[in-house]
């Protein structure tokens, strides 16, 4: 595919000064279809299954009084080995929205990638940035374009989190979107969600421990702490590791401050409260 | 388009530089300069949807003067290719002074080998770590590009702000400075010479249009402009555009009758523009 010219001093090919379409997932399908992430690994559909490509784990996210947030910890593993202790697995995707992944680390980090890419090339075309729905529409085709390379065994599923600026209460405007493989779209309405390994162990410490009317801080320390059950009992979710000094890594989506990942200082000290507080339990259990 | 049996290659190069000057000239101008804080953009823009300033990628900003839509296609082209860029690569791999050899190439192709040439001038801006680092490159239809080291004027009445912003230009001035000196080089300040009077019999068409609307002008003239900034300081992406309260705040309060009787019209301005954006 080295038609396509890749250097300084060519002139603009004439597809580049079209205006056919303000995606940019749609004109690298036109102009450079080996860099898409579906388009490669569809050729090793058949391999993929005896492959220990490294896998991404937990992710949580959860709604609070004004915005949302997305957490996630950071190992990746490849069969029973730890592949990765601190690996991101959470992305700030544009100004009011932060994806997390599980699954096929390689893809999914490409997928996240392009959709970042996807987004601010949208915008900057445009002028306008996409509606809520608009985005998590056009990750579920992203992931959808996956589904070949899923079959072999390489899914990746997101989780999306978006804050809806044009929402009518802005208590509530944040936003959570899950999806499967195929690329369904599933709105979490109930205000907390989890994907990935230690998924079923985050999201049953999560339905005790969340509160809709909770604000960031609440909100954060639930969900390093419902992290913190999913490392406890899933070999593949990593907890916090004090020694090294490697935290969940936290997003929050709000209207004043937009997409931000939480500094390190902030969720250690949130992580290492967690983590006192069980050993004092255990102390007084004996 | 009808052509002549047979034309020397050198009057058909002269009548498409003629065309496309004329095109430009017919519309707005545009001013871009460096700031102690990075670059300023400021457009003289009737329309708030349909930008002539926008943002290229992350520390990159493109201006543009002439026709909308054959600078808009470039100005797609543009990201495209730096879109294209930063996937491949790195977002740090992408560069003005890449993007601007392609647009040059760009238009040099469109100028020679098709039958009318992009009626457009472009001004790519990068902002760098440093004052030293910033770029400005200018761009001509034909494909001629200048690396500028203050500033770039385009589209309409070139040499009056030229010669303004040549006074009134310094290396790392405040923003707010900068957007006034802009803003101030963009009005037709015949007051130098003198009169009302002597201007609006001077120099033709849009200045005689322009002290007849003056009374509406100067009420609406910040409205008009478009103002966005590269900040050098800003994380991430480095664009932002300058408008509404905080950009009334930046300009200069008019206070002189005499001044913004002098401001340009709208009436006049804006059907010289719709021809050179139909």
């Amino acid at each position: 595919m080295e038609q396509i010219p890749r250097n300084s001093g060519f002139a603009l090919p004439s597809a580049y000064l079209s205006s056919t379409t303000s995606s940019f997932a749609d004109f690298l399908r036109a102009e450079a279809p080996d860099l898409l992430p579906s388009k490669r690994s569809a050729g090793m559909a058949t391999s993929g299954t005896d492959l220990d490509a490294p896998h991404g784990t937990t992710i949580v996210a959860a709604t609070f009084n004004g915005g949302v947030l997305i957490a996630g910890d950071r190992r990746a593993t490849s069969g029973n080995l730890i592949a990765t202790r601190d690996m991101d697995k959470v992305y700030v995707t544009d100004a009011y929205s932060a994806v997390g992944i599980a699954g096929t680390a390689g893809i999914a980090l490409e997928l996240v990638r392009l959709y970042t890419v996807e987004l601010a090339h949208y915008e900057k075309i445009e002028g306008v940035s996409l509606s809520l729905d608009g985005k998590s529409n056009k990750l579920a085709t992203m992931v959808r374009g996956n589904l070949d390379a899923a079959m072999a065994g390489l899914a990746v599923v997101p989780l999306f989190v978006g804050y809806d600026i044009e929402a009518s209460d802005p208590k509530r405007a944040g936003r959570i979107v899950s999806f499967d493989v195929t690329g369904g779209r599933y709105e979490e309405n109930a205000g907390f969600h989890s994907i990935g390994s230690g998924s079923v162990f985050a999201k049953s410490a999560m339905k005790k421990l969340y509160d809709p009317d909770a604000d960031q801080d609440g909100a954060v320390r639930a969900a390093i702490e419902s992290l913190y059950d999913a490392a406890d009992d899933d070999t593949a979710t990593g907890g916090p590791d004090v020694a090294r000094k490697i935290y969940p890594s936290v997003v929050t989506v709000t209207a004043e401050h937009g997409a931000v990942q939480l500094p390190t200082e902030e969720t250690s000290a949130i992580a290492e409260a967690v983590v006192a507080d069980r050993a004092a339990q255990q102390d007084w259990r004996g | 388009m009808s052509m002549p049996l047979y034309a020397s290659p050198e009057q058909l190069m002269r009548e498409r530089s003629e065309l496309a000057r004329k095109g430009i000239a017919r519309g707005r101008s545009v001013v871009v300069l460096k700031y102690r804080g990075g670059i300023l953009f400021v457009a003289e823009n009737p329309s708030p949807t349909l930008h002539k300033v926008s943002e290229i990628y992350d520390r990159i900003g493109f201006a543009a003067v002439g026709r909308y839509s054959e600078f808009e296609s470039l100005r797609r082209g543009g990201i495209r290719h730096v879109d294209l860029q930063g996937y491949q690569y790195d977002r740090r791999d992408v560069s003005a002074r890449a993007l601007a050899n392609v647009y040059a190439q760009t238009l040099s192709t469109i100028f020679t080998e098709q039958l009318k040439p992009y009626e457009v001038e472009i001004c790519v801006a990068q902002v760098g770590a440093s004052a030293d680092e910033d770029e400005l490159y200018r761009l001509t239809y034909d494909g001629s590009i200048v690396d500028e080291p203050q500033f770039v004027v385009m589209g309409g009445q070139t040499d009056a702000i030229n010669t303004k912003l040549k006074d009134t230009f310094s290396d790392g001035m405040e923003m707010a400075d900068a957007v006034r000196i802009a803003a101030e080089s963009f009005r037709p300040s015949k007051s130098g010479s003198g009169t009302n009077g002597s201007s609006a019999s001077g120099s033709g068409a849009s200045a005689s249009a322009s002290s007849a609307s003056s009374a509406s002008t100067s009420d609406s003239e910040p409205s008009k402009l478009e103002v966005a900034v590269l900040e050098r300081e800003r994380p991430g992406r480095k664009f932002r555009r300058i408008t509404g309260a905080a950009l009334d705040a930046l300009l200069p309060a008019r206070t002189e009758a005499a001044d913004s009787s002098d401001s340009g019209s709208e009436d006049g301005d804006s059907e010289g523009d719709g021809k050179a954006s139909s």
